[in-house]
């Protein structure tokens, strides 16, 4: 079973998936009130991206949260490329043990460590690069990898993207050479949600057949059709480790919905960076009882 | 006065290349990115010795920006090879968010800077580049004079934690500073001391500074030359102490006068001792083809611009 470490540097277990779903549950309590709470912010992709990122760092990476450093020797590394999903990538890491839950409270406010875009510049344990302006989390996330070959570091390297991110065209010039340059201790994700700020993916600017252009850049293609669904993303991401070491770098083509978790949020992009108000964070509030405790 | 001399003339690339060279073998951590120019940046030496710890990243700067970045979360001291332009203007928002706001130890070795590149024309002659950068919170900006002192510079930078620009050019140039010099960030070197004027002088355009003083001399005007390798942070003592003496300065670069080595110094005596300058700089234009000679004359980048420029600011004193 994995491990969680929590706050405080206490071993506890996650005996079961049951404990792994309420988390989900309460991280996306998180980010509704986090975003409500300062009017801004981008609560629907974070809240597609909740399995994933419990799954990740509840079940699948081999880290050390109470211990946090920026070489990540000897242990998986993860890099958030799409850093408006904030939200949901800090009450993973506060849950998870790398800095207090209460801490969530500052998200976004002057002075504060959770910038509205993840940073290192502010020493937030679990950050370990600037994200926000788009297409440069594979690059770095290359980077380490490489950094992992030369240091016979045999852990593995893990990012995370939008799919609207695929437009940029740094994404290509890293596919390109992650492919070329056999970087196989990497699992990059695309949160396929098909949605980004003006409209759908497909009419703002289409992607195409996305797993038959990465599988053309030389990459191994796996797909998660459930992506919401916890016990997929913990089988799909476990299933994507053992494509690993085969000279190829690991693309999982992951299907969310935006917005899960609170009906009005989903099925549209108009959520993708919009906060609700008192009476819709009380909307979606009902709809994600307290498992864990609030913040 | 005192006279400087040299036995011959070399590139400042090489300077880096052999810099490199010497890391390679001094510290394991030192690796090395090129994107498709590899001979330009004379990093060819590195790549032969350590295949391991160099990578070719092809024609695609951005990526090689982001993954430098990357290397560094491991230990690893990354420098990016490609000429000025591709290291700068090409990438700048990966500069900004991936190195410099993330504080990644990455060396940006930029070479072919400004109008001594030559025949490539504008395309390639980037004279913005020192503005960009040292405008980047958090970056180092070195540009150093000669072979010698941009070896000693690429050496020292590897021991420093934390982004630099470094920048250097194509040309042959006069190798007057010693081999064994000590190369400190941040700390001018005064190369003659006078009482009229003070010359502030960065890259290429030391050696004409001091060419310029030596004919000011034979006019009966004495002028300090100070040599600026790092632009920022700023020598600020070392500037001060000579304007409170001399009451003028003439600064020298091969950059737009907007926001390069003579903004900075502008902006300095503004804050704490206003005194008169005059800019040896290109005015607001882009360069063209030409020899880097036929190019420094015709952009009013030579030694008798600085010496021109010391008359005008001496009649404002």
């Amino acid at each position: 079973m994995p491990f969680l470490y929590s706050n405080f540097g206490l071993l506890f277990i996650m005996s079961s998936l049951a404990q792994l779903t309420d988390l989900c549950q309460q991280v996306r309590r998180d980010i509704v009130r986090m975003v409500h709470a300062v009017s801004s912010g981008h609560p629907g992709g974070s809240l597609g991206c909740v399995e994933y990122l419990v799954a990740l760092y509840g079940a699948v990476l081999k880290h050390n949260p109470g211990q946090f450093n920026m070489d990540g020797s000897g242990e998986d590394v993860f890099f958030l490329s799409n850093g408006h999903i904030s939200p949901v990538f800090y009450s993973v890491l506060a849950r998870t043990g790398y800095f207090p839950v209460s801490e969530l409270n500052t998200f976004r406010k002057l002075n504060s460590r959770l910038q509205g875009h993840p940073t290192t510049h502010e020493g937030l344990p679990g950050v370990r690069v600037a994200s926000g302006s788009l297409g440069q989390g594979m690059s770095v996330a290359i980077g380490a990898a490489l950094a992992k070959k030369l240091n016979n570091d045999t852990s593995v390297v893990y990012s995370l993207h939008g799919d609207g991110e695929l437009q940029e065209g740094q994404i290509w010039e890293a596919a390109m050479y992650a492919s070329a340059n056999k970087v196989d201790n990497y699992i990059a994700t695309v949160d396929y949600n098909g949605r980004q700020i003006d409209g759908d993916v497909e009419n703002v600017l289409s992607l195409g057949n996305l797993r038959a252009k990465f599988e053309a850049f030389g990459w191994t293609v796996t797909e998660i059709e459930k992506g919401n669904d916890l016990a997929s993303v913990v089988d799909g991401l476990n299933h994507a480790k053992t494509l690993l070491g085969k000279g190829k770098p690991v693309m999982v083509l992951m299907r969310t919905e935006m917005g899960m978790g609170v009906d009005y949020m989903m099925g549209t992009h108009k959520w993708h960076g919009s906060a609700p108000n008192d009476e819709q964070l009380q909307k979606a509030l009902d709809q994600l009882p307290v498992t864990l405790g609030d913040y | 006065m005192k006279e400087y001399t040299y036995t011959e003339k070399k590139d400042t690339r090489s300077g880096f290349g052999a810099g490199l060279s010497e890391l390679g073998k001094t510290n394991p951590n030192v690796v090395a990115l090129c994107a498709d120019l590899t001979g330009s940046l004379k990093m060819d030496a590195f790549q032969k010795a350590h295949p391991d710890r160099f990578f070719q990243v092809g024609i695609a700067e951005a990526n090689m920006m982001g993954i430098a970045a990357g290397l560094t979360i491991g230990g690893k001291i990354p420098f990016t090879g490609t000429f000025a332009n591709f290291s700068t203007g090409r990438v700048y928002d990966q500069i900004r968010q991936s190195i410099a706001y993330s504080d990644k130890n990455v060396k940006i070795a930029a070479s072919h800077a400004g109008l001594t590149l030559g025949e490539d024309g504008a395309t390639h002659q980037i004279l913005e580049d020192i503005g960009l950068m040292k405008m980047l919170p958090n970056m180092v900006v070195i540009n150093p004079c000669d072979y010698n002192q941009t070896k000693a510079a690429t050496i020292a930078v590897a021991k420093y934690h934390g982004p630099v620009y470094l920048r250097f050019g194509r040309p042959s140039v006069p190798n007057f500073t010693p081999a064994d010099q000590e190369f400190v960030i941040g700390k001018a070197v005064l190369l003659q001391e006078g009482s009229d004027v003070t010359i502030v002088a960065t890259g290429h355009l030391v050696w004409k500074a001091l060419e310029a003083a030596k004919s000011l001399h034979e006019k009966g005007i004495s002028a300090e030359v100070i040599n600026i390798h790092t632009i920022k942070p700023l020598d600020e003592e070392a500037i001060l102490k000579s304007v409170a003496k001399t009451r003028c300065v003439v600064s020298a670069e091969e950059h737009q006068r907007h926001g390069g080595l003579g903004d900075s110094i502008a902006q300095l005596l503004a804050r704490k001792h206003p005194a008169p300058q005059e800019y040896v700089a290109v005015n607001d234009s882009f360069g063209e083809s030409g020899t880097p000679d036929e190019l420094m004359k015709k952009y009013g980048l030579d030694t008798v611009n600085i010496i021109e420029a010391t008359e005008a600011v001496l009649k404002r004193k």
